[in-house]
């Protein structure tokens, strides 16, 4: 099956001095009715692989095909992809159901079919009520929704989401998430989804694309991406983590065994050929507080953080860098430590994760 | 305490009335009191030398339209002035077209520019401006006359073998008049279109629009204010030009402004001048009227 989306050793340089490099030869392919998210702080160079995919700006270098087809060639108003704007871009002297209809009003459908389609996309964003309402007049979730509805109308064969709900309060936002999957699912368009918001990728997508600097660090499922981080700067960018020096004792065809700061050792999967010293990552839920005989890792409870439904413990270790964890409180818990307590850090050796430099 | 707001009020008032008071003035001395002694001229008989005979006529106002025939006596249309009223309105509607043509580019090309260089684009547009109208009248002058710039390069090249009789004609009015009025089409549709969002242009290609759909559906409506105001800023002036038409047309294109010139000169003839000039005013506000309206309705169908 061809790809919706597939980018080819994709370069994007601005002119200057010096010149910027956005985009350095990315490669990505987005399956046909995927909810691919591109994850990544400002300045990755998310949005610029979105406006090369959108036909707004032209690749320095590399290919760019739509279900095989190469959209270099195209200008953007033949390409059959629609853009939600992070600023809406709504018409301002357009009425809500006169921005919706505009895409199919340009491709040239019947007026019966532009009214029915209208009609229908403002049932499936809630707007029908405010039809004719100009959209200064709107709310920004409002605005949000006429603006989705505005992409989705000419059915386009994929849709590109540049961080559209980043203006939203924090509830509608929740909303909205929940809305955009629900809405991918029905119309089975393939949704490029591009946000810094980490959480917002975890919940909605079905792959991320984690980016920094103009390059994909990692690809892939929410799970794999949280689990199984391929390098500190993905560890460190979505969710917590904690950071720990270890050393490889041996490893043998990635089956390693590593010595931590503490003497004590665990077995961990690592690539071929790691040696010497080597980061780990363990989630701080990942693990437990025990007495120092128990604990893979000793040190001395600073603090602990009360945050309702979990409680943070902040660990001194004996190197004196700080362990965080996370436990999850119940009504009849207690943690049993005081701060002061020599205490044990313990995880099973599989949650921790050896890092690529 | 119920004194200290009135006396506030009070103070209020008198100061807004204060800062009035030189629009007021000027309005009075300079506009409405000018156009009543026009106005009441132009029920006067002519004076010998010029000036005005305190004998109320309405000569003026019926040879505005009508002339008698020298010869027989009988009444016609006055054909001079009806066509140099139709050149009037022809040139400078013309001259409209023309500066929205060039001005309407011109200002986007200025407004897409990065914020820096626009000062600097607005300035060249300006520079012409601060000169002296004569004087760049002269230097288009020099520039079209039959042994000026334009023609000597031409014959030099060999692409004609006679210069080409621009200037004495209407072309070489029209030439002139856009040239002198460009910058007020291109300063106010500026105005608009830096405040205009060019990530809209964005969002209609994104909507499967061509650049002449953007152009017509999405950038036009928005700056509408802007290139209504600069058609009139260019139309009005254009209507009553003066010195534009004396130059460039060298007496044998006469439009209005000339012809109500001519009354108060030589003509010797002020009412006449006078009801010429109401009357230009006249024309000036129905062509506003109708194009407002006109433009309303467009924006009542779109909107």
């Amino acid at each position: 099956m061809t790809n919706a989306i597939s980018a080819r050793a994709l370069r994007k340089v601005y002119p200057g001095n010096p010149p910027v490099e956005a985009l350095g030869g990315v490669e990505i392919d987005i399956a046909d009715n995927e909810f691919f998210t591109l994850l990544g702080p400002s300045g990755c160079g998310k949005t610029t692989i979105l406006r090369l995919i959108a036909g707004f700006e032209h690749p320095t270098s590399g290919t760019l095909e739509m279900f095989g087809q190469s959209l270099l060639d195209l200008p953007p108003y033949k390409r059959q992809i629609n853009t939600v704007f992070q600023s809406y871009a709504l018409f301002p002297h357009m009425t809500v159901a006169e921005n919706i209809g505009f895409g199919l009003e340009m491709l040239g459908r019947p007026k019966t079919e532009i009214s029915q389609t209208v009609g229908e996309m403002m049932e499936l964003v809630q707007m029908s009520h405010l039809a004719d309402r100009q959209t200064g007049q709107i709310s920004g979730g409002q605005q949000q929704r006429v603006a989705l509805a505005r992409a989705l109308a000419p059915k386009p064969r994929v849709l590109l989401l540049d961080e559209p709900l980043s203006a939203l309060d924090f509830k509608l936002r929740k909303n909205m998430q929940l809305e955009l999957k629900r809405l991918q699912t029905e119309t089975g368009i393939t949704f490029i989804f591009v946000t810094h918001d980490q959480e917002e990728a975890l919940t909605m997508s079905d792959r991320i694309a984690v980016m920094s600097d103009g390059a994909i660090r990692q690809i892939g499922s929410p799970r794999e991406i949280y689990d199984h981080p391929a390098d500190r700067f993905v560890a460190d960018f979505i969710g917590d983590t904690n950071f720990l020096s270890a050393d490889v004792v041996e490893n043998r065809d990635g089956a390693a065994t590593l010595r931590l700061g503490s003497g004590r050792t665990i077995a961990a999967r690592a690539a071929q050929g790691v040696n010497g010293r080597v980061t780990i990552a363990v989630r701080p839920e990942h693990a437990r507080l025990g007495t120092p005989a128990e604990g893979l890792l000793a040190g001395v409870l600073s603090d602990a953080v009360y945050f309702g439904t979990d409680t943070h413990f902040h660990v001194t270790l004996e190197d004196g860098t700080t362990f965080v964890l996370r436990q999850q409180n119940s009504p009849d818990s207690t943690a049993g430590f005081a701060t002061g307590d020599p205490v044990g850090v313990c995880f099973p050796a599989e949650v921790a994760q050896v890092l690529r430099d | 305490m119920a004194e200290i707001p009135d006396i506030t009020a009070r103070r209020a008032a008198r100061n807004r009335w204060l800062l009035l008071m030189p629009a007021l003035v000027i309005l009075l001395v300079a506009a409405s009191g000018p156009l009543l002694i026009t106005l009441v001229y132009s029920f006067l008989s002519p004076g010998d030398y010029g000036g005005v005979e305190w004998q109320l006529s309405f000569d003026a106002w019926f040879n505005v339209f009508m002339q008698r025939d020298i010869f027989d006596d009988t009444l016609g249309w006055s054909d001079a002035h009806l066509s140099i009223f139709w050149r009037s309105v022809k040139l400078s509607a013309l001259t409209t077209l023309a500066c929205l043509a060039f001005g309407f580019p011109t200002a986007y090309f200025i407004a897409t520019r990065p914020k820096k260089q626009r000062d600097l684009w607005m300035l060249l547009i300006i520079i012409p401006f601060w000169t002296n109208l004569l004087i760049r009248t002269f230097a288009i002058l020099e520039l079209i006359r039959n042994e000026g710039t334009v023609n000597t390069v031409l014959i030099a090249l060999g692409i004609i073998d006679a210069p080409i009789q621009m200037l004495f004609t209407e072309f070489s009015i029209l030439l002139g008049m856009v040239y002198v009025y460009l910058p007020l089409m291109v300063l106010p549709i500026y105005a608009s279109m830096e405040r205009f969002d060019f990530r809209l242009v964005e969002a209609g290609y994104d909507l499967y629009a061509t650049q002449l759909q953007v152009l017509r559906r999405v950038i036009l409506p928005l700056v509408k204010p802007g290139v209504i105001a600069g058609s009139i800023l260019v139309f009005v002036p254009s209507l009553g030009a003066y010195v534009t038409p004396r130059v460039m047309g060298g007496g044998n294109q006469l439009m209005i402004g000339n012809l109500i010139e001519l009354q108060f000169g030589q003509g010797r003839n002020w009412p006449l001048g006078a009801a010429l000039s109401i009357t230009l005013l006249a024309i000036v506000m129905v062509a506003l009227l109708a194009y407002v309206r006109a433009a309303g309705n467009d924006e009542a169908h779109h909107g």
